[in-house]
């Protein structure tokens, strides 16, 4: 074990490397870091369920995978069920102890996989449903999603047809399941990233863990500019690092200075077509989700 | 007007080309391109049509099918897994007698994933009471979009074109666009005979008692009847008017030859220059390609195989536990030809998952022919390792 020094409070993280280097994601993957963090944090006895997605592939063809534990590949439509149901399996033959997880990617489970999502929150089913975020399509080249955020190119919302609709909020949605934990995380702060998927192992039921994935190629990134992006995503409250527990009770995990949407938008391609009108009217909705999301804290306290 | 497209911009071009009001449609390798281009081509102004993006397949043909029901053209693709998902809507189409038409880019079926091609996701949606149509170059995948339409909203029955991964997804050629006048007039705008009309209402799609279903099914059969006049007849206005045409099936090199070898898809292509060889050389082989499967062109294939010596079914698919899918529909039909007449009929495992089927394979098969025991006529696979 070895401590982040830099952090105030120490995280410990595991020196164990379950995900082999030899994996084929792009340089800069988001994903790739969230997965390299997520099974140190979950060691050994953990089984991953991939549906269709860039970890599909980037788990590296057959006969080759790049995470040390079994992997088990399903239809695109179909994470969290397959997920439940190896925890079915697992438990009738008393194998209590190993982690279920369902690693997927946001069209997986904002759009295609989002009714099965919905059942087995509604069942409770103990697993950890992960959605790495990278918000498109990026295994089939960069098509829109419900995760797309407003105002982003995609190949399917080119030119001046841009995504006019806003990012479905996956945690609200969750929360309103009333699942035992729901989180938000990024790869930028890998002690939060840790601390989730600790927690997440150590609560019954079904957990949800959102992590922002930057995706060079997708957002028209710099490679080496996918840690700033995560970092940009949250100081701008793009992409606010919180917790719900419950389903009802929210809290904030950093409120570090708030940076100007701008800044964050200025990193990416995928947002270069933007007015300076269009860029406000982004600013300005980031801002009243944020307040939105201050509501649900402030209420939450009141109960606590 | 000339231009060089892959396969999936030709699927894309003949939808515009055909003025498709309505496109409904999720994104899949290798499939992607062609509902990249339509976005492309809806957000340029090039087509006056509604795009509905979402979510899955399984809602990308409820789309067709509700745009349909409300009278308006519509146009979807899909490949392998995502045609898998819609199976039920795919069901929903045909037996609502909807003409939607769709690209299915071939791709193999998971797991392990493949992207690659082979026909098993549009063969297992043979019994859906969709027409099928396997093409075999980019200007034919064109060209067939457009045909689709006039043979669907003809018979009231929903159209797939296929084409194969990559060899044509991904592959360009030049392909002659028909001018929008032309178009206009071989295929006129939408008009459905019943629709979701307020001024003459009526209810579609409730529950039907044993009495009664049997003749919907009947009422379908009758229709697959009829579509195989209306392709022909869709080929042959097309061909009056734009100087092409490719037959619902055709016959290369076949005058006189012993040996049949049967094709689909882009294998045909290949097919084609091994003939040429091996006719040089002295063998009587012919070709036989095969673009429609259903409805089945069953006298068309009769007439052409009967008498032959031996047919070779180059089968780029397996129902496993069987055998190809094409030789079992060819031996099908023949059965019922008088001993004498009925060549054997042997079936060649090609190609599955994408593997190249290389003229070498295809002089294989054709020299197997040749000399195998007819008893030994099931299932010979080509090029499996050890
Ligand atoms: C039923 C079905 N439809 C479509 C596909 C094609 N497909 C594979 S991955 C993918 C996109 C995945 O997007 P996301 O879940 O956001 O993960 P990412 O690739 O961005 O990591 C699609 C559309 C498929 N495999 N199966
Ligand atoms: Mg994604």
């Amino acid at each position: 074990m070895r401590a982040l020094p830099h952090l105030k409070q120490f995280t410990e993280v595991a020196e164990q490397e379950i995900m082999h280097s030899g994996h084929v994601a792009c340089p800069g993957c988001g994903a790739a870091i969230a997965m390299r963090l997520a099974l140190k944090t979950l060691g050994r006895r953990t089984i991953i369920v991939f549906p269709a997605c860039c970890w599909a592939v980037i788990d590296g063809p057959f006969p080759y995978s790049a995470c040390s534990v079994p992997v088990f590949q399903v239809a695109f439509e179909t994470a969290s069920i397959s997920a439940g149901a190896i925890r079915a399996g697992l438990d009738i033959t008393g194998k209590k102890d190993i982690n279920v997880v369902a690693w997927a990617g946001d069209g997986g489970t904002f759009d295609i996989g989002f009714g099965q999502l919905s059942a087995c929150a509604e069942r409770n089913d103990n697993i950890i449903y992960v959605c790495y975020d990278n918000e498109a399509y990026m295994n089939t080249g960069i098509q829109r999603s419900s995760a797309t955020p407003w105002g982003s190119w995609t190949t399917t919302t080119p030119g001046t047809d841009f995504k006019k609709e806003r990012k479905k909020n996956l945690l609200e949605i969750m929360a309103a399941h009333r699942i035992p934990y729901a989180a938000t995380t990024t790869v930028a702060y890998p002690d939060d990233l840790i601390r989730k998927f600790r927690k997440a192992m150590s609560i019954d039921g079904f957990k949800l863990i959102h992590i922002f994935s930057p995706c060079p190629p997708g957002h028209k990134a710099l490679e080496k500019d996918s840690i700033l992006e995560s970092r940009y995503a949250v100081e701008s409250r793009v992409f606010p690092l919180y917790e719900v527990e419950h389903g009802t009770h929210y809290k904030l995990s950093m409120d570090p200075p708030q940076r100007p949407v701008r800044d964050y938008l200025a990193l990416q391609g995928r947002f270069k077509h933007l007015t300076d009108e269009q860029r406000d009217f982004i600013q300005k909705s980031t801002d009243e989700e944020w307040a939105r999301l201050m509501h649900f804290m402030k209420v939450s306290e009141a109960v606590e | 007007m000339q231009k060089v497209l892959t396969g999936n911009q030709s699927a894309a071009w003949g939808a515009m080309c055909a003025k498709a009001q309505v496109v409904s449609a999720y994104p899949i390798t290798p499939q992607t391109t062609i509902i990249e281009e339509l976005a492309d081509i809806v957000a340029k102004g090039l087509l006056d049509a509604k795009f509905i993006k979402v979510e899955s397949e399984h809602s990308a043909m409820a789309g067709c099918i509700g745009a349909q029901a409300a009278g308006a053209r519509t146009f979807t693709a899909t490949s392998s897994q995502g045609l898998a998902l819609m199976h039920e809507l795919l069901h929903w189409a045909a037996l609502a007698r909807l003409p939607v038409v769709m690209a299915n880019v071939n791709r193999a079926m998971a797991p392990g994933w493949s992207i690659w091609t082979d026909q098993n996701d549009s063969l297992a949606q043979r019994d859906t009471g969709w027409l099928q149509f396997y093409c075999e170059s980019n200007q034919e995948v064109l060209d067939t979009t457009i045909q689709a339409y006039k043979i669907a909203e003809a018979v009231n029955l929903p159209v797939m074109l296929i084409l194969d991964a990559f060899f044509l997804s991904h592959t360009y050629e030049a392909v002659d666009i028909p001018g929008q006048e032309a178009t206009s007039k071989y295929l006129p705008p939408y008009k459905p005979s019943i629709y979701l009309n307020v001024d003459d209402p009526h209810a579609f799609g409730g529950i039907v008692p044993q009495d009664i279903y049997m003749e919907f099914r009947y009422k379908m059969q009758l229709a697959m009847d009829e579509a195989l006049i209306a392709a022909d007849k869709a080929d042959d206005d097309f061909k009056a008017m734009f100087g092409r045409g490719y037959g619902v099936v055709e016959e290369y090199r076949l005058d006189g030859a012993d040996y049949v070898l049967v094709t689909s898809g882009t294998v045909t292509s290949t097919t084609r220059t091994v003939i040429d060889d091996l006719q040089e050389k002295g063998h009587s082989v012919g070709l036989l390609k095969m673009k429609m499967l259903r409805p089945f062109p069953a006298e068309k294939v009769r007439k052409i195989l009967s008498g032959r010596k031996r047919v070779a079914v180059l089968d780029r698919n397996i129902s496993v536990g069987m055998g190809g899918v094409w030789s079992q529909e060819i031996r099908s039909v023949m059965y019922h030809l008088p001993e004498d007449q009925r060549p054997p009929i042997y079936d060649y495992i090609v190609g599955l998952g994408g593997r190249d089927v290389t003229p070498e394979f295809i002089e294989e098969i054709a020299l197997d022919l040749e000399k195998r025991p007819v008893k030994d006529c099931d299932q010979v696979w080509i090029g499996l390792k050890e």
